[in-house]
């Protein structure tokens, strides 16, 4: 927990911000492996599906500011669509995930891209990753029309591969860079942290 | 779908979600189903508003356009506040699930006494500045918090003659000469008993809630009251994603015909042509309507308001207690209202709900000496729920049934509920050691 206010880095005063980022895509497409690659460096061949680590932060350095990533997993309730609207509620960013081997995968991540467009706050930032892509041999789905649906649709788009963790880092860097970075808008004030044994105001970015 | 599970799960309501999330974390294989497409059953916050109107009032019903944008409204169906320093508190925390929600203090705590509401006062400084009783009455009832203060079961000094388990409440009022109108907000809106039934029981389970109502209140400051914004409707998918997270398997929008039943004993559920295996069901009442006994009625009013309520010193949420004895009932008739500051209406409008335990015939007009502290009411959707308990414990069947909710305005007895299920389930108490991933949140 030391992202909170790390101190100047040299090249100005340094802010950090907390954003919420959504995953979303069918399942078995990678998602948690594209986490785990992105939070801990790690990726295992037969990942379970996502048990007991659903809520993970990461953080970015960008030149005049900190991005705090708090990333949340469907975990598992994508599978029969049942995700709750709490899920989508106040994320700032989402990743939705195909795999380049599936072309179903993708045909789900366009409903996914729809259903973010449906219920997420429309300042939210997308991105759209083709994962596997170490695994080109077994491509179905071309870059080209990919990308032409990222540019239709806004989205911010790559390949990525949480395998050789090929532009997994990149992805995130990209939606960091997208987000606003800056006093947070509509934050509501006064809540509690249950936490804490008194009362304490709690704000969720750039103190 | 072809697997058998540990148990399976019938509506998303808190309770069920709750205890969802326990098996769960306890290394079961859970498969947690809801015949609506949405999560909370009868604990759901209904948005957008014309949602609410729907229900209400058929499917032309519109709100007014001054309501502003539906999507800004969430409104409960069913009134309950979390008391800071309570159970559900207690849950959230050990279960990792505050970490999806946020919540704020109400903002004020009432009282109704001879036509007229008072804020409740908890501890000794407002106990002396209230007007709500007279100056030698004040003395009194300030000796009275400095005792239960520090009262200590175990430490017989501190009992003062009185013995928790064999004198009553009236015997303690009786011993600090507390008159009836003390007696009425200190066992109502301080102990929160709904009726009158605790003054001959012996005193230490009231008590016990004074102090927790002193305690919540210390925690946060302006009421012993918490709400989550957006609504209580959050609870549930809160305790849902912790039940997935753990392995739990969720299906919305899918029909239950019925539990199956084998030599007496549930064996899965029958969901149009097929059959999914459990070896245990946990429901609430709706999913098995001829294994419930129905133990009463409550009536709710939902209010829409352009204004807080009045004599509430503008309060942007509030708690309303009216006791029983004041408006001649035999249950208490609670109030309570959110606003925008909750997330839960459009900047200027406010929900305030009336509800309380049925009576007579008519129980409409239950509810009146609530409405008509509220000033104008905008609009209005009155609703009267069946209040069932299930008709047995379960342990033969294998089907644990949860109790509606009943009309308390806090949430002690849907936790009592829930662990109670729980224990007779699994024939433990929960362990709130199983819980890991509190330790898998950071990577740093």
């Amino acid at each position: 927990m030391a992202a909170r206010n790390t101190g100047a880095r040299p090249g100005g005063p340094n802010k950090t911000c907390q954003f919420k980022l959504v995953l979303l895509g069918e399942s078995a497409v990678g998602k948690s492996s594209l986490v785990l690659r992105f939070v801990k460096g790690q990726f295992h061949e037969y990942q379970e599906s996502t048990i007991g680590a659903a809520f993970l932060t990461q953080t970015v350095c960008l030149d005049d500011a900190t991005v705090k990533f708090e990333i949340w997993d469907t975990a598992g309730q994508e599978r029969y669509h049942s995700l709750a609207p709490m899920y989508y509620r106040g994320a700032q960013a989402a990743i939705v995930v195909y795999d380049i081997t599936n072309q179903e995968s993708f045909q789900k991540a366009k409903n996914w891209v729809k259903e973010l467009q449906r219920q997420a706050s429309p300042n939210i930032v997308m991105a759209l990753a083709g994962n596997k892509a170490d695994m080109a041999n077994k491509r179905v789905v071309e870059y080209e029309e990919a990308q032409a649906y990222a540019e239709e649709n806004a989205l911010l788009f790559m390949e990525t591969s949480a395998k050789t963790s090929m532009n997994v880092n990149d992805i995130f860097m990209a939606i960091a860079k997208k987000l606003p970075i800056g006093p947070p808008q509509g934050e509501t004030t006064g809540t509690v942290d249950m936490n804490q044994p008194q009362q304490q105001q709690k704000g969720s970015c750039c103190k | 779908m072809d697997e058998e599970y540990d148990a399976i799960v019938l509506g998303t309501g808190l309770k069920e979600c709750i205890i969802s999330g326990m098996l769960s974390v306890s290394g079961k294989k859970v498969l947690h189903i809801d015949r609506n497409n949405y999560y909370g059953g009868e604990s759901a916050s209904l948005t957008p508003l014309e949602q609410l109107y729907e229900k209400f009032h058929g499917p032309n019903a519109k709100p007014q356009p001054e309501m502003g944008r539906g999507r800004d409204w969430n409104v409960d169906l069913i009134p309950k506040f979390l008391m800071a320093n309570g159970e559900l508190v207690k849950l959230l925390i050990h279960t990792g699930v505050t970490r999806y929600l946020e919540f704020k203090s109400i903002e004020g705590s009432y009282v109704y006494k001879g036509g007229k509401i008072y804020k409740v006062p908890a501890d000794e400084m407002e106990a002396l500045a209230t007007s709500l009783m007279g100056m030698f009455e004040k003395r009194r009832f300030k000796k009275f918090l400095v005792w239960v203060q520090a009262f200590d079961r175990n430490n017989k000094e501190t009992w003062q003659g009185l013995d928790p388990d064999n004198n009553t409440m009236q015997q303690v009022y009786d011993k600090f000469g507390l008159d009836e109108n003390t007696a009425d907000f200190t066992g109502h809106a301080l102990a929160l008993h709904r009726d009158d039934d605790y003054k001959n029981q012996p005193f230490g389970p009231t008590i016990d809630m004074v102090r927790l109502y002193s305690d919540s209140l210390a925690r946060y400051g302006k009421s012993p009251y918490l709400y989550p914004l957006y609504g209580l409707g959050e609870l549930p998918q809160g305790f849902a994603r912790l039940s997935a997270i753990y392995g739990g398997t969720y299906m919305l929008d899918k029909p239950v015909d019925n539990i199956v039943i084998e030599n007496g004993r549930a064996v899965g559920v029958k969901c149009g042509e097929e059959i999914v295996r459990g070896k245990q069901i946990y429901c609430d009442p709706s999913y098995a309507p001829e294994r419930v006994k129905n133990v009463g009625k409550v009536v709710r009013a939902i209010c829409l308001l352009n204004h807080p309520i009045p004599n509430t010193n503008d309060a942007q949420s509030c708690q309303i207690i009216i006791p029983q004895k004041q408006v001649g009932r035999h249950y208490d008739i609670y109030i309570s209202c959110c606003s925008n500051t909750n997330m839960v209406t459009p900047k200027g409008w406010y929900v305030a709900m009336v509800s309380t335990t049925v009576e007579t015939a008519n129980p409409e007009a239950e509810v009146l000496p609530g409405l008509q502290l509220l000033g104008p009411i905008a609009e209005k959707f009155i609703s009267v729920s069946d209040v069932f308990e299930p008709a047995d414990l379960g342990s033969e069947s294998q089907i644990f049934i949860s109790r509606s909710y009943d009309p308390t305005s806090h949430f002690m007895t849907t936790c009592k509920d829930v662990l109670e299920i729980f224990a007779r389930g699994t024939t433990q108490e929960f362990d709130f050691g199983k819980i890991t991933h509190l330790s898998l949140q950071d990577n740093e």
